[in-house]
């Protein structure tokens, strides 16, 4: 029977402007096993990339509890939550969010240092080679396109062999074609290290080639 | 903590801001190099001082006095004698000396030596040997400006009082005289023998009797100084050893140093608040990639420290450019300041004021780097994926309050090692901290009156221009303080400057005197008089001046007093001579305070004195107490009638002793001239003239004083100046540091601007507007502080009104304006100048 990786259960997230305490996500509760593939799906507004944060740990819910890869995340300190996102979880971005000031293969290594793994050039050299980019590997997010500051991101998110990966609409900033190679990208990787992938989108044709479809609206789960 | 990891990140991340990160360090530069090039300038003085004071005083003991010895005084001083290995005499004073052959004279000080002084040093003469050969015959060696300016050479015929004298050799240099003083009145050696009958050594001439020892080298000089302290009292001698005359020495330009290294200590600061400001909005910028790092796993002590190593290196990097800069300053500090500082300045590197150059780098850097450091421990990891929706303060954080402290704490600990006690410590942070609030309060008071006022019918550039001033993230209040501050000094330095020169100047105006006639002899006074008129001049003043020693206070000599250490008066009141007068009234710049004034005593009543009251004090008198002072070997007895107020400012004779007519009237005495001359011409013929009939007779004109002490003040503004312009390049230097830092939010607005149709003449119109506002702001707020520190100077230091010079203002306002200008748009030139496409993907 395949394992639980990531379980919501009540979870609610209030922001407070002011005196008004503004609700933006509303007792959600579903669970997702390992090695599985979901999506988060919703118009623009209603909650998902906050349900993101919440379950990717940058981020404490108002109520409710959170258990990622059999942690409870509530109540962790920040400290906590950071060691949780090295040691188990992958991000890729719309924006892809590299640090400009690194190269795409410090980029990729930088996950691997905070864990003080060995041989980490070596290993981020092979993912750059595994997302085609090992002859970009000195030069500086400013002097990519869009599409392969995407795949240096796809390099990072799996260089510390997360158990789980979030992407945040990851082709929301790229062109259809473009879009296309990366989305192929992203499965395959994530077949190969039999990764857990939860996809943040409104790209209902992205979605569909997950195993799982979350509906948000309004807060809740449609 | 990974710090191989920290350093590594730290170094990638500065990678791609090197430029930027350079002018963070540029901003402390200034205040570090200033700061170095004083300590060490006063460090190498300090040496110089320890190595040369030997040679300053020229003998291990020099006793002085002001009085003509008594048999008892020349036994005391027979009895040292004894004890020395050599001896010499000297008298010194002011006198006329005559140039036949050019008919002119000058107002010379006159060293008349016996024995052979110097013991340490020499002086140097051409011919070499004119100092070996002097004494023998009535010779005198004088200075090379006086032969320069009077054509005159070796060999030629100089008159000193009624004698004349060949002059032997020219002095070209002598330890202990700087070339300033010499200026003021040249040197004159020659053979106390010879002095005789010249007429100079008359009763009233104010002579400085100095006896000069050189001891076997084991003697203990300071201690038998220490032990023989009680009759130098009692014989009213001063002494001078070698230690007292470093320490002397040493302490006044000491001060003056410490007081440089503080206003290159400001313009640190300055630059501080400007690297503050900057780190401020670079950390902004860095919010997402803080954030994506902490998705990405990073603790937030480590994305602290990933910034706060880049800024202690830059600290490092600036103190050591600083400390580099500041040396090579300081091999140009003697050029500017060997003419006023009595010893030979050397210029060695101090190792020490390098040391403490970079740690002060290091140390302010990190201080104030943290201010605005502290907040990244609280960006959250969100940011990666949209900005929060919770506010993200950057100054909500307790430890900001630590901070302030520590910041506070380490500039009084600063401070209090430069100056000398706690007192001052506390006046200069409280002025400091006056002065920053003050620039803080008139920037954000006009930062306020622009929003309020806003000049809604000014054309839109302008209007634009005028509000990127108050616009979220602007650094107006930083730019304003730094560059206010800067131009705040330098027109306070002019200020005080034109304010002292002006003083003195009124001295030469219409109808005040300006030409002073002393040691006249009461025979001569008519003759003087009626040649003052003959030649057409006004007498201003004729002042009788008797010459005289306090001799007891209450019935207790000041032998009494030595042994009382339970009375408010000191042996200390019974030194020096006291030049008194006598009159009947009181002078325009007088004012009765305490008492009541007695102009004339019949024969037979007591003696009425009015003391100056802050004399007064000093000595420990009280209205009613009887003073008996010794006129030339007579004893006469005074009661202090009342307490007198002097403004010591005006140019006239003040004494700080008046006697009422009928008391000393027929005391020996000497009498002062003042009489107004109308230019140089009349002021040399008149000058010729009495110094031809009257050679004993001193003359001072007061123009040529105020010639000397321009080129003095000068000297000194300059050095002044040129430290405090650290202030004002250090102001620049963060005006240039915001203008970059800030440049990817202008960037955005101009291409905005630009693709909304703006030409590029148009955005440049906003730009320059922009910085035309904020430069004349800064100047007319620095003005504004110099204002009133000039007044507040002019009231209470200077008791002078203050007068500025509006020329002056608005020269400086436009000069700080135009600065301002051609750096913020020199600086915008990237952005300006290329099209909004290319210059974004350049960004």
């Amino acid at each position: 029977m395949a394992s639980t990786i990531l379980q919501l259960n009540q979870v609610s997230k209030n922001y407070n402007l002011g005196n008004t305490v503004i609700p933006i996500l509303k007792n959600i509760s579903f669970t997702i096993n390992t090695g599985d593939t979901g999506s988060i799906v919703g118009p623009s507004g209603s909650g998902k990339t906050t349900l993101l944060g919440l379950c990717a740990g940058l981020d404490q819910s108002s109520e409710g509890t959170i258990i990622l890869n059999g942690i409870k995340l509530n109540g962790l300190t920040e400290d906590q939550l950071a060691q949780v996102r090295n040691e188990h979880v992958g991000f890729v971005f719309q924006n892809f969010q590299l640090l400009p000031t690194l190269t795409a293969l410090e980029n990729v290594m930088v996950p691997m240092e905070l864990r003080g793994m060995r041989n980490r050039k070596d290993k981020a050299i092979t993912l750059l080679d595994r997302v085609g980019l090992s002859t970009r590997a000195d030069h500086y997010p400013s002097q990519l396109s869009g599409g392969e500051q995407q795949r240096v991101s796809l390099a990072r998110a799996f260089a510390n062999s997360p158990k789980i990966l979030f992407a945040d609409e990851p082709t929301g900033n790229l062109d259809a074609e473009t879009s296309k190679i990366v989305e192929e990208m992203l499965f395959e990787l994530n077949r190969e290290s039999g990764t857990t992938l939860v996809v943040v989108t409104h790209d209902m044709e992205l979605a569909a080639k997950t195993q799982r479809i979350i509906p948000i609206k309004g807060g809740t789960i449609a | 903590m990974n710090w191989r990891w920290i350093f590594l990140m730290a170094w990638r991340d500065s990678r791609k801001n090197r430029s930027r990160l350079l002018l963070f360090i540029s901003s402390i530069v200034f205040g570090i190099a200033a700061l170095v090039a004083m300590k060490s300038f006063n460090e190498n003085l300090k040496r110089d001082i320890d190595t040369q004071a030997a040679l300053l005083i020229g003998a291990d003991l020099d006793l002085r006095s002001t009085r003509k010895p008594d048999s008892s005084t020349l036994a005391f001083i027979d009895s040292i004698k004894n004890l020395s290995e050599q001896m010499a005499i000297e008298e010194r004073f002011m006198s006329m000396i005559r140039f036949p052959k050019a008919d002119g004279s000058r107002l010379v000080q006159v060293r008349a030596l016996t024995g052979d002084f110097p013991f340490y040093g020499n002086l140097e003469t051409l011919p070499n040997d004119a100092y070996k050969r002097f004494g023998q015959e009535p010779e005198v060696l004088v200075e090379k400006t006086l032969l320069i300016q009077y054509d005159a050479e070796v060999g030629d015929s100089v008159q000193l009082g009624t004698n004349n004298f060949t002059i032997s050799g020219e002095l070209i240099a002598q330890p202990g005289q700087t070339a300033m003083r010499g200026a003021m009145a040249p040197t004159v050696f020659v053979p106390l023998a010879h002095l005789e009958n010249s007429g100079l050594q008359q009763t009233g001439s104010r002579i400085e009797y100095h006896y000069y020892f050189k001891f076997p080298s084991q003697f203990r000089t300071d201690d038998f100084v220490e032990k023989q302290k009680e009759r130098f009292t009692q014989l009213q001698l001063r002494s001078a050893t070698v230690s007292t005359t470093k320490e002397n020495t040493g302490r006044s330009f000491s001060d003056m140093a410490h007081f440089m290294e503080l206003v290159g200590f400001v313009a640190l600061l300055l630059g501080c608040i400007g690297v503050s400001s900057a780190v401020h909005i670079y950390i902004r910028e860095k919010l997402v990639s803080v954030a994506i790092l902490r998705c990405l796993g990073t603790r937030s002590s480590q994305a602290f420290f990933i910034f706060l190593v880049q800024f202690a290196a830059i600290g490092l990097i600036g103190g050591i450019l600083g400390a580099t800069l500041g040396t090579l300053i300081q091999y140009a500090i003697p050029i500017v300041m060997q003419d006023i500082i009595p010893v030979a300045l050397s210029n060695r590197i101090s190792l020490n004021a390098i040391t403490e150059g970079i740690g002060l780098g290091l140390v302010i850097s990190i201080l104030f780097a943290l201010l605005p450091l502290i907040s990244v421990r609280h960006i959250s990891p969100l940011h990666s994926l949209r900005v929060s929706d919770e506010p993200q303060s950057l100054w909500t954080d307790n430890l900001r309050w630590w901070i302030y402290v520590l910041i506070l704490t380490f500039i009084i600990v600063f401070t209090r090692l430069q100056l000398n006690g706690w007192a001052q410590t506390l006046f200069f942070i409280v002025g400091l901290g006056f002065t920053f609030a003050l620039l803080y309060g008139v920037a954000k008071g006009f930062t306020y009156l622009i929003r309020r006022y806003f000049p809604k019918k000014w054309p839109y550039l302008w209007r634009q221009g005028l509000s990127n001033l108050y616009r979220p993230n602007n650094q107006t209040i930083v730019l304003l303080i730094s560059i206010g501050l800067g131009t705040a000094l330098i027109a306070t330095l002019f200020f005080v400057q034109d304010m002292l020169l002006q003083r003195v100047k009124i001295a030469s105006a219409e109808n005040q005197a300006n030409m002073v006639l002393f040691d006249i002899q009461p025979p001569q006074r008519d003759t003087i008089k009626n040649m003052t008129r003959e030649a057409g001049l006004p007498i201003v003043e004729d002042v009788p001046i008797v010459t005289m020693q306090l001799a007891a206070i209450n019935g207790k000599r000041a032998n009494d007093y030595l042994s009382d250490s339970t009375s408010n008066i000191s042996a200390r009141s019974f030194r020096g001579e006291i030049r008194a007068t006598y009159r009947d009234s009181l002078t325009l710049s007088e004012k009765i305070v305490e008492g009541h004034w007695t102009g004339r005593v019949s024969k037979g009543e007591m003696g009425q004195v009015s003391l100056e009251k802050s004399y007064a004090e000093r000595i420990g008198v009280e209205i009613g107490d009887s003073l008996l002072f010794n006129v030339q070997g007579v004893e006469i007895p005074a009661i202090v009638s009342n307490f007198r107020e002097v403004d010591w400012n005006r140019f006239q004779s003040n004494f700080r002793v008046v006697f009422a007519e009928g008391i000393i009237d027929n005391a020996p005495k000497f009498y002062l001239i003042m009489t107004h001359v109308d230019d140089e011409t009349q002021s040399a013929t008149f000058q010729q003239a009495i110094v031809n009939r009257f050679p004993n007779v001193s003359v001072i004109d007061i123009n040529t004083a105020i010639d000397i002490l321009e080129s003095l003040l000068e000297r000194i503004a300059f050095v002044i100046q040129f430290i405090g312009s650290f202030s004002i390049l250090t102001g620049l230097v963060v005006l240039i540091a915001s203008v970059r830092i800030s440049k990817y939010q202008r960037l955005k607005e101009n291409v905005l601007l630009r693709t909304l149709g703006a030409s590029r003449r148009q955005v440049f119109t906003i730009t320059a507007s922009e910085y035309l506002m904020l430069g004349i702001l800064a100047s007319i707020t620095g003005i504004v502080i110099a204002l009133i520190a000039s007044n507040l100077l002019g009231i209470f230091i200077f008791e002078t009104t203050f007068v500025p010079s509006i020329g002056f203002i608005l020269v400086l306002t436009a000069l700080v304006s135009v600065l301002t200008v051609g750096i913020g748009v020199t600086n915008s030139l990237s952005v300006l100048n290329r099209s909004p496409l290319e210059t974004l993907r350049k960004e």
